[in-house]
């Protein structure tokens, strides 16, 4: 956004409460990779040049990648810049910060969508003996005692963690509920790069039949593993992961409890996977990549045990820590501006916030299906700026009487 | 019916469910319902149930009429076998809510079926509710479902009527995770 901002001359600041890259500097586990290629980052003007297309960038990596795209397009940014408080003036919007104030007549939200990790009220009775962290908190294996570990969550942040800790000596139960399944290569090709040839990161939030719905899906369980291996819970099973059902509940006397659904939360995630692999051939064929590309094939359905547990005592000492990998959610704490709807979302029509002259970016299918990705900014950046300027330009600065 | 000009028809109006579901969207105060049934005891292990009113859209609603359930044990319990057994009726509710389900996610997918036929078996260890191992639940140890669809669909596409169904339904999630039961004497 502010390079697509610079180009039009727009005068404008970056607030950054850390350092470019925050999120990934401080909220995120050591072993972590991009789950997107390092060819698919392509930012305005900005794009991978290296020896390793198909790979994954360290965190180290992406840090770096962010740092160097905001020195090559010199964008303003104040760093150490935290945002107290938005609110709305008769001229634009009011930024209080611990830097000190900043009228402006428009403001960009782009503070992110994994803010704070989501971890359900009943954690509160997790006996006091067990440690908890969130995925946010989570480093590595290291930070926990020797012991069993309950992941909960097995999004792509549950399975990369649960594989990384029983990978360590420590058992793991991986307790499941929705989550989409997806193969790291599919036909010789990497899934991102299927689903940006076949158009379908670029699919727009206005053409959804139900985009509230494609909004909340959880994202796929993709990987960036160095070896380009599938990392699902078959694979998971293999190494010797515990799968139970959705975390339902802990009761008062300390049992963790889990839904009966496993079998119904696999059997719909490789109902998904096929759909969009289905989608994928479908493409593939009539784009005469069939020839390219190796033959469509099928992964076996996701394995469960005719009767997975449905509770585990977390009193008797084989549980030594929780990983709560249960989603995030945006922190809007700041925002002073009456935006959110009754459930804390931003309302916003594509990034447009319902507020003049507010906007959004980089949350899931914000604009696009890439929205989320890095991929994602430039196209929503270019779109939101240009509807940016047109407001700045139909609505004149106030002029002083 | 909007949906008959689509193709599919199973007989559920959808376009009203979806007119229900964005009012409620708007109105949440109106989703919140209340469920009730009345049970009286007759004799031995016999007892009548009656289902009449219920609470929702902000007011007491009826059923068109009251529907009676016996409910008994069989004769190898000692019992006279008055009605069917309790955990019977939790496998007719969780096979009418699945049913009645995929009915709906067909029509809403335009797929039309023409025969969708359900059994059920529930393993129980009666062990349990005899008192004779306290290691062994009431409940059930586990249920099965078998469904037979005839439908002009895929099969992959009659399996993701049935998940989808699975996902959505109340007496799945009922049976599947924990619920708080309060039982009081007044």
């Amino acid at each position: 956004m502010s390079r697509c901002l610079s180009d039009r001359s727009i005068d404008h600041v970056v607030l950054e409460r850390g350092e470019v890259a925050h999120t990934w500097r401080s909220e995120r586990w050591d072993s972590l990779r991009l789950l997107t290629p390092n060819w698919q980052s392509r930012l305005p003007g900005f794009s991978y040049n290296g020896d390793d297309p198909d790979g994954y960038r360290t965190l180290a990596e992406v840090i770096e990648f962010i740092g160097s795209y905001a020195k090559a397009i010199s964008a303003p940014v104040r760093n150490h810049t935290t945002v107290a408080s938005v609110r709305s003036t008769e001229s634009g919007y009011l930024v209080r910060t611990d830097q000190g104030d900043w009228l402006c007549r428009a403001v960009v939200v782009a503070s992110g969508a994994c803010n704070i990790a989501d971890v359900p009220t009943f954690a509160n009775r997790v006996p006091p003996a067990i440690m908890q962290l969130t995925a946010q908190e989570y480093r590595n294996p290291e930070q926990l005692a020797d012991g069993g570990v309950l992941v909960v969550g097995a999004s792509s942040s549950g399975t990369q963690i649960a594989y990384e800790i029983h990978r360590s000596g420590r058992p793991v139960a991986l307790s499941v509920g929705e989550h989409i399944r997806a193969p790291r290569v599919y036909r010789g090709k990497d899934l991102e790069w299927w689903m940006d040839a076949a158009g379908l990161l670029d699919e727009r939030y206005d053409e959804m039949d139900d985009i509230a719905r494609a909004r909340r899906v959880p994202s796929l369980q993709l990987a960036g593993t160095p070896d380009r291996s599938t990392l699902d819970i078959n694979a998971l099973t293999e190494i010797g992961v515990k799968l139970v059902g959705r975390l339902g509940g802990i009761s008062e006397d300390g049992k963790a409890q889990f839904s009966g659904s496993l079998r119904n939360m696999c059997a719909l995630s490789d109902l998904k996977m096929g759909r969009l692999l289905d989608r994928i051939d479908e493409w593939a064929q009539k784009n005469g990549f069939d020839d390219a590309a190796g033959p469509p094939h099928r992964l076996p359905p996701t394995r469960v045990e005719p009767a997975p547990p449905l509770g585990i005592d977390l009193t008797i000492g084989e549980v030594k820590a929780i990983i709560w990998a249960t989603g995030y959610r945006p922190d809007y704490s700041w925002l002073e501006v009456p935006v959110l709807d009754r459930k804390g979302r931003l309302r916003h029509d594509g990034g447009i916030v319902s507020s003049p002259g507010m906007y959004l970016m980089g949350t899931q299918f914000m604009r696009r299906r890439k929205s989320a990705l890095i991929d994602g900014a430039g196209d929503d950046a270019r779109d939101l700026s240009a509807h940016l300027i047109s407001y700045l330009d139909t609505r004149p600065a106030r002029k002083m009487a | 019916m909007a949906e008959a000009t689509s193709g599919a028809n199973n007989g559920v109006n959808v376009a009203a469910l979806i007119a229900a579901r964005e009012a409620l969207t708007k109105a949440p105060a109106a989703a919140q319902f209340k469920w009730r049934a009345a049970c009286e005891w007759k004799d031995g292990t016999h007892s009548h149930s009656t289902i009449e009113g219920f609470y929702g859209l902000g007011q007491e609603q009826h059923h068109k009429r009251t529907f009676t359930f016996d409910a008994d044990h069989p004769e190898i319990f000692a019992s006279e076998d008055k009605g069917a057994t309790p955990v019977e009726y939790v496998l007719v509710g969780l096979a009418s809510c699945l049913t009645a389900g995929i009915a709906a996610v067909a029509q809403h997918r335009n797929i039309q079926l023409r025969s969708v036929t359900a059994t059920l078996e529930g393993d129980m260890d009666v062990q349990g509710i005899l008192g004779i191992d306290d290691d062994v639940r009431n409940g059930f140890g586990g249920i099965k479902v078998t469904y037979k669809i005839d439908a002009d669909a895929k099969r992959e596409d009659i399996e993701a009527l049935v998940a989808q169904s699975q996902k959505r339904s109340a007496v799945y999630d009922i049976v599947t995770n924990p619920t708080n039961v309060t039982v009081v004497v007044d």
